[in-house]
């Protein structure tokens, strides 16, 4: 359909904008709508009633609402990356070059050869998978399953990354008004205007709900301007915020809800650095929850043919989109709020042939409307039957006395009645309560600090909801410390809500429940004979409610469908529980920012752009990115670059970054008291100007982490952990203070990002060292010798640390500056290493060097052995108590059958030894039962010119000299080694002392 | 979820890192293998009011007793930690 | 695998060249699949049916009748049931339970929140877990995406759980598969796991005379179900483990036998 032509574009009304005309596509067809349109809406507007196919049975589907309730109306919006399957046409905002493809038909949506689904349907009930397709059971997993995944789901996904970026955003208030409805405008209104900060949210585009659509007058103004004035009104207030296009999707913990903005969604594509989409927390000490109420579809065979609608989206149409959805009507409902359907469609001047009402006492003013618009009332009767290929043609109406009647129609506007909408009181697990007047479900306990008003409270008079509104507006502002002033109630135009529940009509041919899903009532009645009585079966063997609509026009006529299969109450047969979200939001903006390389944070150490200026590779230790190795410029093997990296630390000096180890500083009269508390060594004697090694044990007795702790003063001292242990540390020592030790005269802080600490080790360490720590301090190895700890200054009076640790086995420092100076030490360190020929060395030759050396670390450190194990048992105090001293002693832990810590070394020294290899006798399976122990750490060692390796085995230490295997099927590694004592380079340790 | 810090005010849950059960106190060195499964291993897990320790890494640094229903989250109480261990030691 | 290449390839395509940790290899389990829970339940229960078995519904176990330091029966809301053995598989009830018949077990019960998004045509057809983003996803037979990711952390029987977690589980799909962006999450809730202080399970006598306990599954219960079943029922007839059982005793956090595979202690919430 070419040109400006919308055959079915009113001639007036509607809150479009008949100046601006927008160009769309619609499965490869060109057409025009209007700005303000939905894609629904202007697809209608062109006469376009075929918009999808269902699930399972691929019928033609048409628009049957005209909200986010929608389960037909489904397209697959945009292209390429920005590919969106599964978009309600109904609340999608028509944009100029939209371009839209409908869903689940092949090859089209006129001629879909799925279609046949429909023939074998009685093979296709409920449950069919489980009944069906059994035989042969090898043909499940490689013929059925395939077929049945292929035809499930309904758009198809993107494989390329999402393209846009989402935001996250936290707001606090006071007044949380959810839906801008009459009762929403009224509460935010009234709790705005005493100052309390209110914010008032839509999922539309703009405010008033059905305020936008329905043709009603309060105060005897129009309801869209009354809609409009109270708009104006709110956000000229001061602290009163409007967010439209933004659901509140989830009702969490402490006034805490979810929200999603759809902040470019209704343009072809968002504006440079504007997020597509964005989450608010929004967190509010009360809530008002206005969010209306949805309709309920009547179930009937035909009930899906395209052309079949809510009554309520008729109207919706009809006065906000200027648009009939057809020609000729026929209205078909059991309560008197339907019956507005038929002056709106009289006076858009589409035919009305019939008011079909399953009540035989029609009250009078239905009759009159009824009249009024030409209708033919027929009374206490049924619509048992619709006919037309994929659009409506006619429906079969059924009298009381069971006489049929055809009547010709390409409309069918259908009410069942009004279903609150009460989801977010039921995300915190309170079930709603059934209310027969209604007949439907109104809430039931709330989530505290919420109230409920108008529609969604089961209050559908108009009336009912201004006034909810304002007395629940002033209350919540009354709680939050507004006085605010007292409102009159405006007055509304005449209304009735009276209905009689008609839960399905008793005819043959399929009738719908779950559009979606394609589950009719006959599918409800099999699950009961089948068993599933429960309301919770029901819905997982039929999938009824669980399609994206949620069953938000299908859940509570399952439960009154159900109840009646049963024969109990519809309060009896109860519902499901509502889960968030209201709406399926989008992952991408769940996720937010942290998506890419912003998943998590990158932390740098001070020397890191030194290192990188080096050509540094970097690994990820945790969140740190820490240097690896630094290759020359021709090295392209990493164990070249690394061997060379150990053997010059070995014969000269090399520095290291280890800032990244967690510093703590710990001071008060009690702090050695405190470390005797948290090591399991002893410290109180340790003198100032000394670091001592010291082993944690979690109070389970296994070992927690290992580190230094050197005292400053006497009521001083600076500790250290590994890495990956820092934070966990600091957390348990805290506690350890606060919570088990809270006399002690103690405080602690974190100490790891103000510190940037270097390494400096080897022969030649104390030769550099000298040309950067301030000549006033007395290097020689008398005045600090090993395990020494002192602070000093640098470069001419920069506060420093120094400690004589070593953890590579070599003469070595750990020299701390002030993070700031981080970088410029080591420039200094390497100038002043130069005639040394120092070199800068990562974690691969810091972990080689500590392997030779036989010290544990993480991959021994982990978590599963005790200090035993490690050869650590002299660590553990027998004088004192200390965190995990009397759980480490239990038979398990002290087992001498345990794994314990051995150094290993290949017979064939051309071979290569990997971490992870299983420990075996020789000449046995090599299976779990003959399991021995692991290899945990293993390195090239350049110092002795083959592979080395650190492990665990039964009872290690007193098999030393003895031949075992390595084996690692899992990379083929089958390596005979000798169990060696784990200390190999320099085992007296003479170097530490030089 | 939000957690009342007395230090620090009402934060979101993802401020505080959580441990357990708060009225489990360590015994004596002395004291019978069976107090200390106890203590390490052996829980109330009660489906209401619950006494448990949390610990605002985020912020403070304090660490709280909260008492907390497990059945729906409502924080009932909130104490420095340290005080009821000052208290139950005085 | 060395090789991450090939992993790539079986998985999915993903974000590999922009991300903050880049797969750098995997273990792929051919025989892994995963299966229609409620299909699982229901189908045991009519097999157990056709067994004999009483299968009692809306039957809340309210106390234990306990002769001489055996257990001889139970109260319910429908009555008293003698027995001459009792089993209990409460899962994330197992405490509350317990605690009816004097127990203290060394399990705290935690929110574990799951995830599905809206249907789509088949997009993955694994189950793909990440550990350095403690995440997972399938795709199901409906089309839905099934995925989840940590425990919330705090005790809970509220069966569900806050937004922070559900942003965490979302960054971590988006890590891993940064297509997911548009796809919507259709529905979210919660259930109670048993987590237990090791954070393995418990198939072993109880103190009481005739009670056995199959509990502190943490949040791998439902794909041990077959497993578990097989052990508890060889437990409860022969009144000895299951050869492959052995080790999950109650009495080994008493000996210090514990089966921590994360190496993380005592505290539920870091299993």
């Amino acid at each position: 359909m070419t040109g400006d032509a919308q055959p079915f574009r009113l001639a007036e009304g509607g809150l479009i904008d008949r100046t601006q005309s927008l160009r769309f596509r619609f499965d490869g067809q060109d057409y025009t709508g209007l700005a303000g349109d939905t894609l629904a809406s202007a697809l209608l507007a062109n006469g376009v009633r075929l918009v999808g196919r269902s699930f399972k049975y691929h019928r033609p589907r048409g628009i049957l609402s005209a909200g986010s309730e929608e389960p037909n109306a489904l397209a697959t919006l945009r292209s390429g990356a920005q590919r969106e399957p599964n978009s309600r046409m109904t609340v999608t905002e028509l944009f100029d070059g939209l371009e839209a493809e409908s869903q689940n038909r092949f090859p089209s949506l006129r001629h879909d050869l799925l279609a046949i689904n429909n023939l074998v349907s009685p093979l296709l009930s409920a449950g069919f998978y489980y009944k069906t397709f059994m035989w042969p059971a090898a043909f499940w997993e490689k013929l059925y399953e395939p077929i049945i995944r292929r035809a499930a789901g309904l758009g198809r996904a993107s494989t390329a990354p999402d393209p846009d970026h989402y935001e996250k955003a936290t707001v606090f208030c006071d007044v949380l008004v959810i839906g801008a409805g009459p009762a929403g405008l009224a509460a935010a209104l009234a709790a705005a205007q005493g100052g309390a900060r209110v914010i008032l949210c839509d999922e539309d585009c703009r405010p008033g709900g059905r305020a936008l659509v329905e043709r009603r007058l309060i105060d005897g103004k129009p309801v869209a301007h009354w809609a409009q004035d109270m708009t104006t009104a709110f956000t000229a207030l001061p602290h009163a915020t409007l967010m439209t296009r933004t659901t509140v999707f989830g009702a969490y913990d402490h006034g805490t809800y979810g929200a999603v903005e759809r902040v470019a969604d209704h343009l072809a594509a968002p504006q440079l650095h504007q997020p597509r989409q964005r989450l608010w927390r929004i967190i509010a000490r009360r809530t008002i929850l206005a969010a209306g109420a949805v309709e309920r579809p009547l179930v009937f065979p035909g009930n899906d043919r395209p052309g079949v609608m809510l009554a309520g989206a008729v109207r919706s149409y009809l006065n906000r989109w200027a648009v009939a959805p057809g020609s000729r009507a026929v209205v078909f409902a059991n309560n008197d709020d339907a019956a507005r359907t038929l002056a709106d469609l009289a006076a858009a001047k589409v035919s009305v042939a019939a008011w079909v009402d399953p009540r035989t006492d029609i009250p009078a003013a239905v009759r009159r409307a009824a009249e009024a618009a030409g209708a033919v009332v027929h009374a206490g009767a049924v619509v048992e039957a619709t006919r037309g290929g994929t659009a409506l043609r006619g429906v079969s109406l059924r009298d009381a006395a069971g006489r049929s009647t055809a009547v010709d129609c390409d409309l069918l506007a259908m009410s069942g009645g009004w279903n609150p909408t009460l989801h977010l009181t039921s995300h915190q697990n309170a079930k709603p309560v059934w209310r027969e007047s209604l007949a439907s479900f109104v809430p039931g306990a709330l989530p505290p600090g919420m109230v409920v008003v108008g529609a969604a409270l089961g209050s559908l008079a108009l009336s009912d909801g201004l006034a909810e509104g304002i007395r629940e507006g002033l209350a919540a502002a009354a709680a939050c410390g507004f006085a605010a002033p007292e409102l009159r109630v405006p007055e509304t135009d005449v209304e009735s809500i009276a209905i009689s529940p008609l839960w399905r009509v008793k005819a043959k041919g399929k009738a719908f429940v779950d559009f979606q899903n394609d589950v009719t009532a006959k599918d409800v009645q099999l699950a009961e004979r089948e068993g599933f009585r429960s309301i919770e079966h029901l819905k997982r063997y039929t999938t009824l409610g669980m399609a994206t609509d949620q069953g938000r026009t299908s859940s509570v006529t399952a439960v009154a469908l159900m109840a009646e299969a049963t024969q109990r109450d519809v309060a009896e047969t109860g519902t499901t529980t509502y889960r968030p979200p209201f709406t399926p939001v989008a992952l991408g903006a769940l996720a937010g920012h942290h998506r890419g390389p912003h998943f998590r944070p990158h932390r740098l150490t001070p020397t890191h752009e030194w290192a990188t200026r080096l050509g540094a590779v970097f690994v990820d230790a945790g969140m740190w990115k820490r240097a690896q190795y630094f290759p020359l410029p021709g090295e392209n093997d990493w164990l070249v670059t690394v061997c060379r990296e150990v053997t010059a630390v070995r014969e000269r000096v090399g520095i290291c970054d280890v800032t990244t180890l967690g510093k703590i500083d710990i001071q008060g009269a009690d702090a050695a008291r405190f470390l005797e508390c948290v090591y399991t060594n002893a410290w109180k004697s340790l003198p100032v100007g000394r670091v001592r090694y010291g082993l944690m044990l979690r109070e389970d007795g296994f070992v927690m982490d290992d580190g230094t702790a050197a005292r400053l003063a006497p009521d001083h001292f600076v500790m250290t952990t590994t890495t990956a242990n820092a934070g966990k540390v600091f957390q348990h020592l805290e506690f350890c203070h606060q919570v088990l030790w809270p006399h002690l005269d103690v405080q602690l802080i974190s100490v790891t990002d103000q510190w940037a600490q270097l390494a400096v080790a080897g022969p030649k360490a104390r030769d550099v060292l000298r040309a950067v720590v301030d000549p006033d301090f007395d290097l020689s190895n008398a005045a600090f010798p090993y395990m020494a700890a002192a602070e000093v200054t640098v470069a001419g009076g920069i506060p420093a640390r120094l400690f004589r640790l070593s953890f590579s086995g070599e003469l070595a420092y750990e020299l701390a500056v002030p993070a700031r100076y981080g970088a410029a030490l080591a420039e200094r360190l390497m100038q002043a290493g130069a005639p040394f020929g120092i070199v800068p060395y990562g974690t691969e030759a810091l972990g080689v060097m500590r392997i030779e050396k036989g010290h544990p670390a993480g991959a021994e450190l982990n978590g599963q052995t005790t200090a035993h194990d490690l050869g650590m048992g002299r660590l553990l105090s027998t004088k004192k108590d200390f965190v995990g001293a009397v759980m480490a002693r239990r038979p398990a832990l002290t087992d001498s059958q345990r794994p314990t810590l051995v150094g290993l070394r290949p017979i064939d020294r051309t071979l290569r030894l990997r971490a992870g290899a299983h420990l075996l006798p020789r000449a046995v399976t090599p299976d779990a039962a003959h399991d021995q122990g692991w290899v945990t750490s293993a390195a090239y060692s350049p110092t002795l010119g083959h592979w080395i390796g650190l492990g665990m085995l039964t009872q290690g230490p007193q098999r030393l000299g003895e031949i075992i295997r390595a084996w690692d099927p899992v990379r083929a590694g089958d390596v005979l080694v000798e169990v060696v004592h784990p200390v190999f380079v320099d085992p007296k340790g003479e170097r530490l002392h030089d | 979820m939000r957690i009342p810090c007395p230090c620090c005010g009402e934060r979101g849950v993802e401020e505080f890192a959580y441990l357990g059960d708060a009225n489990v106190v360590r015994p004596t060195p002395d004291a019978p293998a069976e107090a200390w499964l106890n203590y390490v291993y052996l829980r109330d897990n009660p489906a209401g009011a619950h006494d448990e320790l949390w610990y605002h890494s985020a912020g403070c640094h304090l660490w709280l007793t909260v008492t907390r229903d497990t059945r729906n989250h409502a924080v009932l109480a909130v104490r420095s930690a340290r005080d009821i261990a000052l208290a139950r030691s005085a | 695998m060395p090789n991450a290449t090939p992993m790539r390839g079986v998985a999915m395509r993903c974000g590999c060249n922009n991300a903050r940790f880049p797969i750098q290899g995997g273990l792929l389990q051919r025989r892994g699949g995963t299966v229609r829970h409620d299909a699982v339940a229901w189908g045991y229960a009519r097999g157990a049916d056709r067994h004999g078995v009483d299968i009692i519904q809306n039957c809340e176990v309210t106390g234990f009748d306990i002769e001489a330091g055996e257990v001889v029966g139970v109260r319910t809301t429908r009555g008293p049931i003698r027995a001459g053995k009792v089993a209990l598989s409460c899962a994330g009830n197992s405490s509350r339970v317990a605690s009816l018949a004097g127990l203290r077990l060394p399990i705290e019960s935690h929110v574990l929140q799951a995830f599905v998004s809206e249907g789509i045509k088949p997009l993955l057809d694994n189950v793909v877990t990440f550990g350095a983003g403690h995440f997972y996803v399938s795709q199901s037979d409906k089309g839905g995406l099934v995925f989840g990711g940590d425990l919330d952390g705090y005790n809970s029987y509220a069966q569900r759980g806050n937004l922070p977690t559900i942003e965490d589980v979302c960054e971590g799909g988006m890590a891993l598969m940064p297509n997911l962006g548009r796809l919507r999450l259709l529905r979210h809730w919660g259930g109670i796991a048993d987590m237990s202080m090791d954070g393995s399970p418990i198939i072993d006598h109880t103190p009481l005379g005739r009670l056995y306990l199959n509990a502190g599954w943490s949040y791998g219960g439902f794909k041990a179900t077959p497993a578990a079943g097989m052990c508890f029922a060889h437990l409860i007839a022969c009144d000895a483990p299951h050869p492959v059982a052995t080790a999950f005793r109650l009495d080994r956090f008493g000996r210090g036998a514990v089966i921590d595979e994360k190496g993380v202690g005592a505290q539920p919430n870091l299993h």
